[in-house]
Parts: C-alpha cells; structure tokens; sequence
C-alpha cells in the first residue's frame, strides 16, 4: 500500500543514540561521510563499518531496518559496480580475466559498492534514530548563522517540516483517488509508458487541488493561531547537548583518527596479519 | 445482481505489528432491488466491505459472489471481469467531489464510460452523458463549465453521473450526504429514492452513520462494529435493540428515542420507526383514548 512509504522511517527505541542531541548527530554524520571518503583501503571501510555497527548496537535499532536502507539503493550499487568492472582501465601488472574483466577492477568496484553502502546505512542510523521533527530542529539551529546575511532559516525549517508531515497525508489521498477512479474504469498497470503516463492525469489533478487546498486551511489555522516567524518565537523543546554528544564526538573523533592510521600503515598491518596467520 | 459474502475476512498490514483486523468471518446477503443501509462508526469496517465489492479490495479469505462473478475464485478472475464488475457496481466514495479532473463536467463525466466502453462512438459518450446527469437532477447547461465552478452540492452530483454513467445496477455509496447542507442531504436523498423507484438502479447500497437517514430510507440494514456484523436485518428489528444500538454508541433513530420515553411514561407506541409511520402511530393512539 502506498501509505506504508514513510519517509525517514523512524524507530522508536530508548538508546544513547536517540537521546542525543540531533543537531550533533547531524555533525557527526558528516564527520562520518568523510571518514568514510578517507578511508584508501578495505581495512579503513571494515574500520568504519565496524564503528557504524558499534552506533547501531548502541541505537538499539535492529540491524535489519539498517540493512533494509539498502535496498532503495541496490540498484544503484550494482549500476555503478558493473559500470566500474566495465570501464576499468588497466595499468602495468593488472591480471587480466576475461573480456573487459580485471582483477584490480573488481576489486575497485567491491571497494565502491561497500562506500556506497556505508554511507547509505550510515545515513539510516540518523533517520531511524531521529524523529523528522527534531531532524530539521537540528538543522535550523545549524543554519541558524545564515540567517545573519538575511537567509530565512526559520521559513525554511518550517517548510521542510511541513514538507514531511504531508507525505503520509498525501498517500493516503493519492490511494483514496487512484481507487475512487479505479472505481470509474481506469486502469494504471497496462499499457506502453505513454498510456501509463496518461493514466495518471486523473489521480494527480485531483492531488494537486487538495493539496492546494490543505496548504490554504493550513495557512489560515497558522494564522488563526496568530503564527509569524517571528524573532521572539521561543520552542518548546529547546536543544541542549549533554555528555552523550561530547562521548559521541570523542568516538568519532578517535575512529577518524584510526581510520587514517590505517591509511598510513595499512602496508605493515597487512603483512603483520599475514605473519599471524602464517 | 444478488451480493453474497460469506466469512469475508480482511487485515490490513498483514505479517506486520501494525497489522489490523478490518474484517472478520462477515457473512451478508444483500438481496438484488434493496436499499441497504451499513451503519457502523469508522474503523468497524464498513468501507473495507464495500471496496471488496467492486474488487478494489481483493478478497483475501472467505467468499463473495456479487451477481454471477466470483470474486474469491482468484485464477478465473481476469482484469476484464474486473472492469466488468466494476462497471455493474458503481462506487462512489466519500467526498467524491474530490476526484473531479476533467476541463468540462461533461469530460468528467465521459471518463468513466470511456473506460468501460472504450470502442463507443461520441454520440453513444453523449447520450450516456446526458443520461446520468439527468439521473442526478442536473440541468444540460452545465457540461461545458469546469467541475471546480459548481457549487458543493452541485459538484457532488456531478461525481455521482460520473459513476452512473456506465448504467450500474448497484450503486454503493460511502457516506454520500456527508458535509452537505439539510436541504442538501434531503435533495440527495430523494434523488437516490427516485433512481431506486424508476429501477434506474437496481440496488442501492449507502454507508452512512446516521440512524434517521437510515431508517427513513433503506429496506434492510447491517450494523458493523469492530469489524463484525453484529446486527443485521429490517430497519424496525435492528433499531427495536434500542438499548444495544446505545452502548454501541450508535443509536437510535430519533423516533426511537421518543418511543422509549413514551413507554417510560406508560404510553406503548409500536411503530417501525420511520417518521411517518411513528406519527400515524400517535395519531391512532390519540384517537383511541378519546
């Protein structure tokens, strides 16, 4: 059903993770962004996904909503690993396989598809641990510099939030029309693209009505409410950051600096692991 | 075309925590050329039955058979006999002035009959036009103005053509007086009355929670709750179970409050409920004491 899309897929859950301070997990997911981008060789990005299992154990989210990040991105991984496998082009000593195929490519390819997914599972671990509300709380606080060279911060978090509070609201509608015209005949899974596209004229009209519609009651129940973006508007639940966002960010801190350690000395750790093992 | 389901069953979200139990083990008979009234609050699983009725809702356990099609029979059922059931049992959903897209009421109201009859020539389109929108009592001048120029009501209306369009021979309409002014429901009601009386329509289906509008008008009722028929049969034995009918928190009809005060104050008046009937009643009464 379409409703069961919702974006950010929140879990709830008490853990470190949710109780922390959203503007600094959004911080720190960037610190992870480019941690991961740092990190040359595969024992850097097991380094970093062994920290993003530690962040996931800590969030008490199951791994599998994780994983399940994935998914809308799949497509995606193995596009750009087969483009990577195809177009690889070879230097001096590559082993070559067959047709285009070289070792040091799929190697190039695993590498870009484990990035990938990093970052998306890394991604997930902030959406699923933080309700969208306090998300774009965090980010209108963190642009909140922004607003000295006159940009309107608080109109902005206001609209995205408003944003994501419409998107259940707006699937629901969307299958209340699609199945108000099924009623009337219509059909939307046969046919070439053209027809397809056709098809959806009758459900997205409709769509864009009420959601003019509701945007006008919602900007009059705002206004009956006496709401202005005003400067002197105070909130309810006011950010403050607590030993858990200084913890955080010290683990963070500690895993960045091992992930370039690693960089550096990745030649020595693989031939001491290779001693260990005989 | 005669609806019969048999232990319809239906959750929503199946195999997730949110999974919920829209319908359980329903078993219902509407017989072909009533007016049959649901009555249920929202989430007794009333407009989960009716969807099953034109397939919007596949059924997923249990049977139902709406005229010859079996709708529980998953091989046999193709998309054409879907299009088919669709075009025999109209649906008009709740706020079905929410669903108008077209240029031109006529356009609107084409849409329908196009899907249904795709190989029909422009003159066959008009004169199934013109006949719905005479259907709902609108006049002929109205097909070149936009849909979203009428007024509420009118725009109701123009939904309702849209679905009689095709000729139906059940019409099911969710809540169809809802946010209408009393003129408004009244007009409407009566105009389902007349399609019912000329036969335009065989069998008129309405979902609604109001127990006068139900009494006044249907020949048979079912009372859903929590996903389940709990009552269902002529509007005079359903709205007798006054006090069941209360800790549904449903109610009775208005006459079936005035009933049972009467019967408080030692006055025995036994009516079937409807306005007119409940009045005569009086009248009888009065005239034998005197």
């Amino acid at each position: 059903m379409l409703s069961d899309v919702t974006f950010g897929q929140y879990y709830q859950a008490d853990s470190f993770v949710h109780k922390m301070d959203p503007r600094v997990k959004i911080l720190l997911l960037i610190a992870y962004i480019v941690m991961v981008f740092v990190a040359k060789t595969f024992l850097g990005l097991f380094a970093t996904l062994i920290f993003l299992l530690v962040t996931v154990v800590a969030s008490k989210v199951p791994i599998g909503s994780v994983l399940k990040s994935i998914k809308a991105i799949l497509f995606l991984v193995v596009f750009t690993a087969i483009l990577n496998i195809c177009f690889y082009s070879p230097k001096n000593g590559d082993t070559h396989l067959f047709w285009v195929v070289y070792t040091e490519g799929l190697i190039s390819a695993g590498f870009l598809a484990l990035r990938l997914v990093s970052l998306v599972m890394g991604s997930a671990v902030l959406t699923l641990t933080t309700t969208p509300v306090s998300l774009t709380d965090g980010i209108e606080s963190l642009l909140k510099p922004l607003s000295l060279v006159k940009f309107p911060v608080h109109d902005l978090a206001l609209i995205m939030s408003i944003a994501l509070r419409s998107i259940p609201t707006l699937a629901n509608e969307t299958e209340r029309i699609i199945n108000a015209q099924k009623a009337r005949g219509a059909e939307f899974d046969s046919g070439n693209i053209i027809k397809k596209a056709k098809a959806l004229i009758p459900v997205l009209i409709p769509l864009l009505i009420s959601a003019f519609r509701r945007g006008d009651e919602l900007g009059d129940a705002m206004d009956a409410r006496c709401y202005s973006g005003s400067k002197v508007r105070t909130k309810y639940k006011k950010l403050t950051l607590t030993f858990r966002d200084l913890v955080a960010t010290l683990v963070v801190a500690i895993a960045i600096t091992g992930v370039i350690m690693l960089n550096a000395y990745d030649a020595q750790i693989m031939l001491m692991l290779a001693k260990i093992w005989g | 075309m005669r609806i019969v389901a048999e232990n319809l069953t239906f959750t929503y979200n199946k195999k997730s925590k949110f999974a919920v139990d829209a319908l359980k083990d329903v078993s219902l008979t509407i017989e072909e050329g009533s007016f049959f009234g649901i009555i249920g609050h929202t989430g007794s699983g009333k407009s989960t039955f009716i969807q099953h009725l034109n397939g919007i809702i596949p059924v997923s356990a249990g049977k139902l058979t709406v005229g010859d099609i079996n709708l529980a029979d998953k091989k046999k059922i193709v998309k054409k006999r879907y299009k088919e059931l669709r075009s025999k049992v109209g649906m008009v959903f709740q706020y079905p002035e929410y669903q108008l897209f077209a240029e031109t009421v006529f356009e609107d109201v084409a849409f329908g009959y196009r899907n249904f009859y795709p190989n029909s020539t422009q003159e066959e389109v008009k004169r199934a036009v013109f006949n719905a929108l005479s259907m709902v009592g609108l006049v002929h001048d109205c097909i070149n103005k936009s849909p979203l120029d009428l007024s509420g009501g009118q725009k109701r209306r123009v939904a309702i053509a849209g679905v009689l369009v095709s000729n139906p021979e059940v019409l099911v309409l969710d809540e169809p007086v809802a946010g209408l002014d009393p003129i408004g429901k009244n007009e409407l009601m009566k105009m389902l009355h007349s399609l019912h009386g000329s036969g335009a329509v065989k069998t008129v289906i309405i979902v609604s929670h109001d127990m006068d509008e139900v009494c006044e008008n249907c020949t048979d009722v079912a009372v859903f709750s929590e996903g389940k028929i709990v009552f269902s049969g002529k509007p005079k034995d359903v709205f007798r179970r006054s006090e069941e009918m209360n800790g549904l928190r449903l109610g009775v009809p208005v006459t079936g409050y005035l009933i049972d005060e009467l019967k408080n104050i030692g006055v025995q008046i036994d009516s079937d409920f409807t306005r007119e009937d409940f009045a005569k009643k009086i009248a009888d009464y009065y005239k034998n004491i005197k």
